[in-house]
């Protein structure tokens, strides 16, 4: 063993007990503070009544009298709810207005271009706070709701939309039937959508930008006209530099989905939220928070690198 | 005309997507201008606001210095006003590439402290505020600059760490970037604010500014060693293998060599980076903090205001949006040009 290797091993070794140092730290002074709080840790409260109500669930059937545990699912089920139709329209949103900005015509990318300067420049959340102020505050109530399309209102107690089943009708000062978006809900939906489609815009202009000049003339060589040029030549190259950004962009939208604990969607964080306040079981709260995002994020990454090695060259 | 017919007539759909873009021009802009200019209350009297048909922008002017400033001592104003100006200029000075030498590191820190001075008081004939009551535009200001200033450096040392040949220090390197980038900011937040008086031994405390501080520090440091790798990852072998030959160490190699091409390199990235971080302190809003949106949220709940959420999210997105937009046209002149090479292919 010369010094060389032996230094490696003693600065390695170093970072590790420096590192469990500063765990063990942390976790003597954590088991102390409890023991002196008289709080008892463990997950043993998730099977306890949970006492409040959840103002909407998607796919879970939830009361008050339900467990921790049923709430906290509800709160993971809202949040995968709201993720993945917020990718799927960010996506189709961004998408087109990413190809707007690309436009031969001026006006088109003109707007396509102020959106998104406009929309990457301000939080994320003050656009939610601003989308919810517009429902709530500008919306008419549902007995003058607008209905800009047969069968769907829009009013300040949110938005209606007919189903295959069921279309909508005022009963006393609200709706019933069809489905329902509350105002929460839409405006974070909104807000995640518009937010989120102006970063995918720029990821897809780069995209296509990246496609050489010579490749649309390829294209148009062999007679295709501008948009199939797009559809069968550029396109096909431009998704390998588009998707691995995407990747993260659907990652941030999901993270991003947490910001519905301002505007009071009850999402994971936000019914974890409750939970830390009514039980004071702080530590296992965030422990489920961040174990949720964290599966959540490994496996959109993990499908995203499936999808990107099936687009590349081979 | 033919530029008319290039630029928006030049096909069918071109020139349906003209038209209709004019046709929506039409209907939205004449009530959004009635709305914003035309019918609006410039004056802070909210009965008349809630009798006009346009925007209450009278909201904004009867707000402004609790929106500014939030709980700090009112007679005492003046003091966050210079303090924020300064830590503005001094963030102006440091777009500017000339002054970028260790000189630039002792302005910040002399200005830093006059702002210190400033904020706290207690010296020099000015009242101790504690900073319980710094609040507004200041308090984001601050929070993004010690951030970044903290963030920064631990972000080139994980860097660093992440591209090491030791298995041991790039393990826990991958491992704090990846547990910070898979979580949402808010559950650091909540962290923060619920479980750090936990990690702490009996007796110590740590005000809650600092704690959300701590907090956005280790979110930033983890999103900017990803961009810095970025810029270490862009520097050619040859150039390790160089600084190797002429006999300096890791250390000198890193700092001599490497480092300050790989972060030139990464300047336009970093500059997103700190526009997002910029943004993205408003979410102390969430624990508690008074940032700027806090404050205009906070103003919203006066009763005799209640109601003119669009105009105050409005005002926080044109503020966010002056900040934001003028580091993201700075950062784009850093990016790089075209190489002849490229552009000679795109003209072909």
């Amino acid at each position: 063993m010369n010094a060389r290797t032996l230094k490696r091993i003693a600065i390695q070794a170093a970072a590790l007990a420096a590192a469990a140092l500063v765990v063990w730290f942390l976790a003597h002074n954590t088991l102390a503070n409890l023991e002196a709080r008289r709080i008892a840790s463990g997950f043993g409260f998730l099977q306890r009544e949970a006492g409040f109500e959840i103002g909407e669930s998607f796919f879970l059937r939830y009361s008050a009298s339900d467990t921790y545990l049923r709430a906290l699912a509800v709160g993971v089920t809202n949040t995968l709810g709201v993720a993945a139709i917020g990718i799927v329209l960010a996506t189709v949103l961004g998408a087109a207005i990413g190809l707007a900005r690309l436009s031969a015509n001026l006006l088109l990318r003109s707007v396509a271009g102020a959106y998104v300067e406009f929309v990457r420049n301000t939080p994320l959340l003050v656009q939610l706070f601003f989308w919810y102020a517009l429902i709530t505050e500008i919306l008419p109530h549902p007995r003058a709701a607008l209905e800009p399309l047969p069968g769907v209102f829009l009013s300040n107690r949110g938005f209606v939309f007919p189903t295959l089943t069921s279309t909508p009708v005022l009963e006393g000062f609200n709706f019933a039937g069809g489905m329902a978006l509350s105002p929460e809900f839409a405006a974070l939906l909104l807000g995640l959508v518009v937010y989120t489609a102006a970063f995918i815009a720029e990821i897809v202009r780069a995209g296509v930008l990246s496609v050489s000049r010579a490749q649309w003339d390829a294209g148009h060589a062999i007679g295709l006209t501008r948009r199939q040029a797009l559809r069968y030549v550029v396109m096909p190259q431009a998704l390998r530099v588009i998707v691995p950004p995407m990747a993260s962009q659907y990652l941030n939208l999901t993270k991003n989905s947490s910001l519905a604990v301002a505007i009071g969607f009850p999402d994971l964080v936000s019914i974890a939220n409750t939970t830390i306040n009514q039980t004071g079981q702080a530590i296992e709260g965030v422990a489920i928070i961040m174990a949720v995002y964290l599966t959540i994020s490994l496996s959109i990454s993990a499908f995203m690198n499936w999808y990107n090695a099936r687009i590349m060259l081979k | 005309m033919s530029w008319l017919r290039r630029n928006l007539f030049s096909s069918w759909p071109s020139s349906l997507a003209t038209l209709l873009v004019l046709l929506l021009a039409w209907r939205l802009l004449p009530p959004l201008v009635d709305w914003a200019f035309l019918q609006a209350v410039w004056a802070p009297d909210s009965k008349a606001c809630r009798a006009a048909q346009g925007a209450c922008w009278g909201f904004i002017a009867e707000k402004h210095r609790f929106i500014l400033f939030g709980t700090y001592p009112f007679e005492q104003h003046w003091r966050p006003a210079l303090a924020t100006l300064l830590l503005i200029a001094l963030w102006g000075v440091s777009l500017v590439r000339a002054f970028w030498s260790w000189r630039l590191g002792a302005v910040w820190l002399a200005g830093l402290a006059a702002i210190g001075v400033l904020m706290w008081g207690g010296v020099f004939g000015l009242p101790f505020v504690e900073n319980e009551r710094w609040g507004g535009l200041i308090l984001t200001l601050l929070l993004t600059t010690f951030g970044l200033a903290a963030a920064f450096p631990l972000s080139i040392l994980v860097a660093l760490g992440r591209r090491s040949d030791l298995p041991a220090v790039r393990a826990l390197c991958v491992v704090y970037i990846e547990l910070i980038r898979g979580v949402p900011l808010i559950s650091l937040l909540f962290m923060a604010s619920v479980m750090l008086p936990l990690f702490l031994p009996a007796g110590v405390t740590i005000d809650k500014l600092l704690r959300a501080q701590i907090a956005l520090i280790l979110f930033a440091a983890a999103y900017l060693a990803e961009v810095v790798r970025g810029g270490l990852q862009a520097i050619p072998r040859s150039q390790y293998e160089a600084a190797a030959a002429i006999g300096l160490g890791y250390w000198g190699q890193m700092g001599y060599v490497i480092l300050p091409q790989a972060l030139r390199i990464a300047v336009p990235p970093l500059v997103n980076t700190f526009i997002g971080f910029f943004k993205d302190t408003s979410l102390v809003l969430i624990i508690g903090l008074f940032d700027l949106l806090s404050t205009i949220k906070v103003s919203l709940t006066d009763p005799a205001w209640t109601g003119f959420g669009i105009e105050a999210y409005v005002f926080a997105s044109l503020v966010y949006f002056a900040f934001c937009f003028v580091l993201s046209r700075y950062s784009r002149r850093f990016e790089v040009k075209p190489s002849p090479a490229h552009a000679a292919e795109r003209l072909a």
